[in-house]
């Protein structure tokens, strides 16, 4: 089923993508055999398989000890800010 | 009846009974001394971005690691509801953006939960008992906060949050009420604190909830349109905010509009609430398990040994309070509010076996109103309970009456002494000597000539006066009950 390009535009929004107008065919059209490559998976009979949560086979989540092992960085992490004050990362104005 | 006291409100303009549906979604910062995913620490209140590490930011190349501890909490909640807890349960990437959020995702459980299906009891005022269904709890990651004022019209972003543990508790759209939203979100509360996964703070947040609200016509199965109502962090705001939609949505489907699925706010100023934003689709937010994580596994030697650590739970305690010490189911219900309250409670009888309703009386009583009145917590309050247990000893023992220990109690919350010292400082011991009793009687008796005939002429009423004059003579402390009897004798002539 290919896609329209009201859903590619959707898509693009979505991601925080911006997309020149003129590229928009382009994307419909590759997407859409990307999605049709994929929909081979809707002929595979999956009665009775588990979906598949991680690719790694019989590996299961480690957990940590709930232990506080992290120091206070923020005055070198805050230089790779493009603003900050008071303590805060700045960003532009966010109300909703 | 209306959304205030139950289930059903009629409309104004059409005559249809309009039923309520409300599910919850409570989000409880876990009380863990770590992040969820890594080693920062998650203390209230320090200064801006001090307890936010590389995991927490997102920066490229990290690996979240998840904390022991927030699995152990997830799972005592699972079993003290009764629900299942998930042998293999999986995290996933819940994507939007947000400044707040640095990664672009929230990682959340979406299609594989730690706990499904659970139930709890909630009793409504009027005693009826009512079991709401948990869909399911999963663990995911709070985001940071978003600061709008003082910035120069900029926002400031804090993510010393970011990364805190959550339990989010999925109610079934089963409360019909806001009272039984209410009630459901205290029980959730309460059980929360009885496991010690939760502060319950709700003024720094550590607990809070979404409100999903809708109505139908009462008698209908289809639920209609619902709005979700944003981080409501008190209960008299969830009783309000509820209502208020409730009233909202009725007046707008009868005046021929339709309710649009959408994210609303409540303003606690002005009781209202008002859109936020209106709801992206589900899918919108692009969950797919995280490839950071893997699925976390739990077997039943886990399982069973967190069971066998589980403390006594609120309802078991209330049952327990009512059976061993005759205690009404209210009281019951009362005194086991919070652990360390029930706990009190127990040390109080410890000290007096044979008044355990005179305890719950005191307890929740005097002791509650000056906790109270001093906004102090039971564990940080001026009265241990064996001091406590000390004047109801005197009370039992008759040395003093009810009224006069009232006072002895004012004393004792003030200075700190210990019932007996007060008593014998201030000479309060209760008056049990007839012989001193009768003579009071007689002197009040002897000042009162034309009171004492009207009563020896019918005048009943009289007694009364009488039993004053004489708790005055006596600065109250005659022994009620000996008062009662001599003087009946004495006036009779």
């Amino acid at each position: 089923m290919p896609l329209t390009r009201a859903q590619v535009e959707r898509i693009a929004h979505l991601c925080r993508l911006e997309l020149d107008p003129a590229e928009i065919p382009q994307f419909e059209h590759s997407l859409s055999r990307i999605i049709e490559f994929i929909g081979e998976l809707d002929r595979a009979d999956t009665a009775g398989v588990l979906p598949m949560a991680h690719p790694l086979p019989g590996l299961l989540q480690r957990l940590r000890p709930d232990a506080v092992t992290e120091q206070d960085e923020h005055a070198l992490l805050q230089q790779n800010a493009p603003a900050v004050a008071a303590g805060l990362y700045l960003v532009p104005k966010v109300i909703e | 009846m209306n959304a205030t006291t139950g289930a059903a409100v009629t409309g104004g303009h059409t005559g249809v009974v309009w039923e309520t549906v409300i599910g919850l979604e409570i989000h409880a910062q876990l009380a863990t001394r770590s992040k969820i995913f890594s080693g920062a620490p998650t203390a209230y209140g320090a200064p801006p971005n001090t307890q936010a590490c590389l995991v927490d930011l997102g920066y490229p190349g990290v690996l979240p690691v998840l904390n022991a501890e927030a699995v152990r909490m997830a799972v005592r909640f699972g079993l003290a509801i009764g629900a299942q807890i998930a042998p293999l349960s999986v995290f996933a990437r819940k994507n939007y953006f947000y400044p707040d959020l640095p990664k672009g995702y929230q990682i959340s459980q979406y299609e594989l939960p730690i706990v499904a299906r659970g139930t709890l009891e909630i009793v409504l005022e009027d005693g009826t008992r009512k079991r709401i269904g948990v869909t399911r709890a999963h663990l995911e990651e709070d985001a940071g906060k978003s600061l709008h004022e003082g910035l120069g019209g900029l926002t400031g972003i804090d993510l010393n949050r970011a990364g805190t543990p959550l339990l989010e508790i999925v109610s079934e759209p089963e409360m019909r009420s806001a009272r039984e939203a209410v009630a459901y979100m205290k029980k959730v509360h309460t059980l929360v604190r009885y496991l010690e996964i939760c502060d319950g703070n709700m003024q720094e947040g550590s607990f809070r909830c979404d409100a999903n609200v809708s109505v139908r016509p009462l008698g209908t199965e289809k639920f209609g349109t619902r709005t979700e109502i944003k981080n409501i962090n008190s209960f008299r705001y969830v009783e309000k905010a509820i209502q208020y939609e409730v009233a909202r949505q009725i007046e707008l489907i009868e005046s021929g509009g339709t309710v649009i699925q959408e994210t609303r706010l409540f303003d606690p100023d002005r009781g209202e609430t008002r859109s936020m934003r209106s709801k992206e689709e589900a899918n919108d937010y692009r969950y797919f398990p995280d490839p950071d994580l893997l699925p976390l596994a739990l077997d039943a030697p886990y399982i069973e040994s967190v069971r066998a650590e589980l403390p006594e739970l609120p309802d078991a305690k209330a049952a327990r309070l009512c059976r061993e010490y005759g205690l009404s189911e209210y009281d019951a219900g009362v005194l086991t509010a919070s652990r360390e309250l029930a706990d009190y409670y127990e040390a109080v009888v410890h000290a007096v076996p044979q008044q355990p309703k005179l305890a719950a009386n005191w307890v929740m009583g005097e002791l509650a109103a000056a906790l109270n009145k001093a906004g102090l917590e039971i564990a940080s309050g001026p009265l241990p309970a064996e001091r406590l247990a000390g004047l109801l000893v005197r009370i039992a023992d008759q040395t003093i009456s009810g009224k006069i220990a009232k006072e002895v109690f004012e004393a004792m919350w003030a200075s700190g002494q210990s019932a007996d010292a007060i008593i014998a400082a201030k000479g309060l011991q209760q008056i049990t000597d007839v012989g001193a009793i009768e003579r009071a009687i007689e002197e009040v008796m002897a000042r009162n000539p034309d009171q004492l005939a009207e009563y020896r002429a019918g005048k009943d009423k009289l007694f009364g006066f009488f039993v004053g004059q004489v708790m005055k003579a006596t600065q109250g402390k005659a022994n009620p009950a000996q008062l009662n009897a001599v003087l009946k004798k004495r006036l009779a002539g």
